[in-house]
């Protein structure tokens, strides 16, 4: 368990090597909404048939995520597990699922339930990117139907699009709790915020060329600070410690 | 999710009659703290807000301190935390109580007496693991204050873990991170390991003798797993659809053990009032609303911000002070969310002298929430702005109550229509008791959540839709009931002719 995230993280950025070798052509996946389809249809690239299993280091890995719940209950491991087959297979398979519910002895029904219930589980083939825009009020204020807009038209994609050379899927999601940096964006796991429009089509010439931009604000500010610096919290050393912890304590 | 109290269920209305009972020993205490501080003669004319540095808890909410261990003890995190652990539940508890925190998820139910329902007497002949749950599923619009207190003040969370644990007698607890938070997490699982390895965690956590163990479940973007049963069912391994309760967490909860869900910011406080004292908290704010809160606002201010300030501030202060001020001045003011998506509107009328707080926000009827306030000015739609707002809970909707199932697409459905003008006046009135409706009849508060926006709306922004009514009667013709306009047509299974889009 000790550096399982540290770790996970640094396998990421090849999450989707084999959607991209299976992908050749612009394809049409469901809308990530509730009404998205539930149900699984076999296809050349995602079938039972496709055999599924994950790498001695992430065998490691959920391994020890197997032992954080209790002994009786290891199917709560069932989320985790999923998404390092996600980030394994590039998508979550039936192949993943199933290879899941072998391995915790869940009915593979049960898996299937939460796999279709949790829409961060792609169960369609996706593209190296997943381009995740928020358009929930608060950055929908903040104009993001302009990214929204700058995204399509740059990468001539709608929202459940993948783009033909598999580099970018484009998504509508809810709101990704950065509202104070809206407008925002998530490419995989990483937040751009306060974007503009240029902004937005500069990150994507970036990824094209290869390169990933650092995430975070375009602002320039740091975080969650006003854009002309921080008002408050400005002493060098923090208020706090012995001098104002209670007598008798 | 936010966190909604609702009205139903007969142990609820106990466990509120409880609630009013302690709160009231509380307020005597306060009244008897300000009487010995000559502070009491005064009492109407305090203004709040104004908060100083040193008795901010978030040190290093900007940043400005590192979040390591090191950095973190450096701010206090971690000092004494052996002195609190061997002090015993009891205490930790009155110590919350005194301070009268209320639950900073949403529903604003008073902390000290929701951890103390993990304790009824007999509680040891219940052998086996106990758990503490901290919520940081962060999803309510509007709201990103778990987030900064996470990747900033990770050590404020894993220590208020430790400390609310000791104060439930919880043998384990688990942090569930919405999946979004990748970066977060793994901040997170570094302070835990950094803790882990100055055994201020696991066996003999800080050398007290109490053993406590934290472990992250990260979501998977699910809204209503913010929801305390729905979380408890998605650590479980399934899919997060709310338990009917009674029985309530505290006795029947995580894995069938005793189990209490509670708020990062929730937890994250508690370890500093341990250390400075219950009353040091409630000497901020009013009564029965006291202590400091993270107010994220943003929306359409010249400087949006997360920034910890004074319960009860005036929200104009508040926005003026820390933000900029609204953009083109207090008077392009339109209306204001003041906690988080789940809440109705404010006009301007209300929002000049509103203060921030749980009951005063409550007797505007709305609410202070997640205090995640979304400012909007009057270039904003604001149809359109709650009209994605019930396009947000048709999504999240788990789909497990037919009135919220059912109703969600309804209102979602009408809203996409008034967004284009095409209703009727009559339709508006049909579309309160729709609400109406689904409020207070699902398990969960997803529903009531999907209902008050759009009551906010129509109580105080009535013309607003109204005008587009009357703009749409002019360009294209008379509307009936159901959107029917004279170019409708039906073929092929379908409407035809001008038609409100089914998307946002």
């Amino acid at each position: 368990m000790s550096s399982y995230f540290v770790r996970r993280l640094a396998c990421n950025s090849r999450r989707t090597d084999i959607a991209s070798a299976l992908c050749t052509s612009s394809r049409r996946v469901p809308r990530r909404f509730s009404h998205a389809l539930a149900v699984h249809r076999n296809t050349p690239d995602n079938n039972p048939s496709i055999p599924f299993e994950f790498t001695p280091e992430n065998l490691e890995r959920a391994q020890a995520i197997i032992a954080k719940y209790p002994p009786q209950y290891k199917k709560g491991a069932v989320m985790p597990l999923l998404d390092i087959g996600q980030r394994q297979h590039g998508f979550t398979s039936i192949s993943v699922m199933n290879y899941v519910a072998n391995m915790l002895g869940m009915p593979p029904m049960r898996v299937y339930e939460v796999a279709s219930f949790y829409t961060m589980y792609n169960r369609t083939p996706m593209g190296k990117y997943h381009l995740q825009v928020c358009t929930t009020t608060p950055c929908q204020l903040c104009n993001s139907d302009a990214i929204m807009g700058a995204i399509e038209s740059y990468l001539g994609i709608k929202p459940g699009e993948t783009t033909p050379d598999s580099l970018f899927t484009l998504s509508e999601v809810e709101c990704l709790g950065a509202c104070v940096n809206a407008p925002m964006i998530a490419i995989n796991d990483d937040f751009y915020e306060d974007l503009t429009a240029d902004g937005i089509v500069n990150v994507l010439k970036q990824i094209q060329q290869g390169s990933v931009p650092k995430p975070g604000p375009e602002s320039g500010r740091d975080t969650c600070e006003p854009y002309s610096g921080k008002k408050v919290l400005l002493s060098p050393e923090p208020y706090s410690g012995p001098d104002i912890t209670r007598p008798d304590l | 999710m936010l966190k909604l109290s609702t009205k139903s269920g007969a142990v609820r209305c106990i466990a509120s009659t409880r609630a009013t009972v302690t709160r009231r020993s509380v307020r005597v205490e306060i009244g008897r703290r300000l009487y010995s501080d000559g502070a009491a003669e005064t009492p109407k004319q305090r203004v709040y807000g104004g908060l100083k540095d040193q008795d901010r808890i978030f040190q290093n909410l900007y940043d400005g301190y590192g979040k390591d261990l090191k950095s973190a003890m450096r701010m206090g995190d971690w000092y004494k935390t052996k002195e609190i652990l061997l002090k015993g539940d009891t205490w930790i508890i009155n110590e919350i109580k005194a301070s009268g925190l209320r639950g900073r998820g949403g529903a604003g139910f008073p902390s000290g007496l929701k951890w103390s329902f993990m304790n009824p007497p007999g509680w040891e002949k219940n052998v086996g693991p106990r758990y503490l749950v901290v919520n940081a599923d962060e999803g309510e619009p509007g709201t990103c204050k778990d987030r900064e207190i996470i990747r900033k003040d990770p050590h404020k969370l894993v220590e208020g873990c430790l400390v609310a644990g000791r104060a439930m007698n919880a043998t384990a607890g688990y942090i569930y991170i919405r999946g979004e938070f990748y970066n977060e997490a793994v901040t997170l699982q570094t302070a835990i390991n950094e803790a882990y390895k100055a055994g201020l965690l696991g066996k003999d956590a800080c050398g007290s003798g109490y053993d406590f163990d934290l472990y992250i479940h990260r979501g998977m973007g699910a809204y209503i797993c913010g929801e305390e049963t729905s979380l408890i069912e998605s650590i479980e391994g399934k899919a997060g659809k709310p338990r009917l309760k009674p029985p309530f967490p505290a006795g029947v909860g995580l894995f069938g053990r005793p189990t209490t869900v509670t708020n990062v910011e929730t937890v994250a406080v508690a370890p500093t009032i341990c250390r400075r004292g219950g009353s040091w908290f409630a000497q901020f704010g009013r009564e029965r609303n006291q202590g400091t809160k993270l107010f994220c606002i943003s929306g359409h201010v010249n400087e949006p911000c997360t920034v910890e300030e004074e319960m009860s501030i005036p929200l104009k202060e508040l926005l003026e002070k820390h933000c900029g001020g609204v953009r083109g001045g207090w008077d392009n003011l339109l209306g204001v969310i003041p906690g988080g998506a789940s809440v109705p509107v404010l006009p301007k009328s209300i929002c000049d002298d509103v203060l921030m707080d749980f009951d005063a926000l409550r007797d505007v009827q709305s609410g202070l929430g997640t205090a995640a306030v979304i400012v909007m000015d009057k270039s904003t739609d604001i149809v359109r702005a709650i009209q994605r707002f019930s396009a947000f809970y048709k999504h999240e909707s788990c789909g497990q109550c037919t009135p919220c199932r059912e109703g969600t697409g309804w209102l979602s459905k009408m809203m996409d229509r008034f967004l284009q003008g095409q209703g009727t006046e009559r339709e508006i009135d049909m579309l309160w008791e729709l609400t109406k409706e689904i409020e207070g009849h699902t398990i969960c508060a997803l529903g009531d959540a999907a209902a008050w926006p759009i009551q906010g709306l129509i109580r105080h922004f009535k013309p607003e839709i109204i005008k587009k009514f009357q703009k749409f009667e002019e360009e294209v013709g008379s509307v009936t009931v159901g959107g029917w306009t004279p170019k409708s047509t039906l073929g092929d299974g379908a409407v035809h002719g001008v038609g409100a889009p089914g998307a946002h």
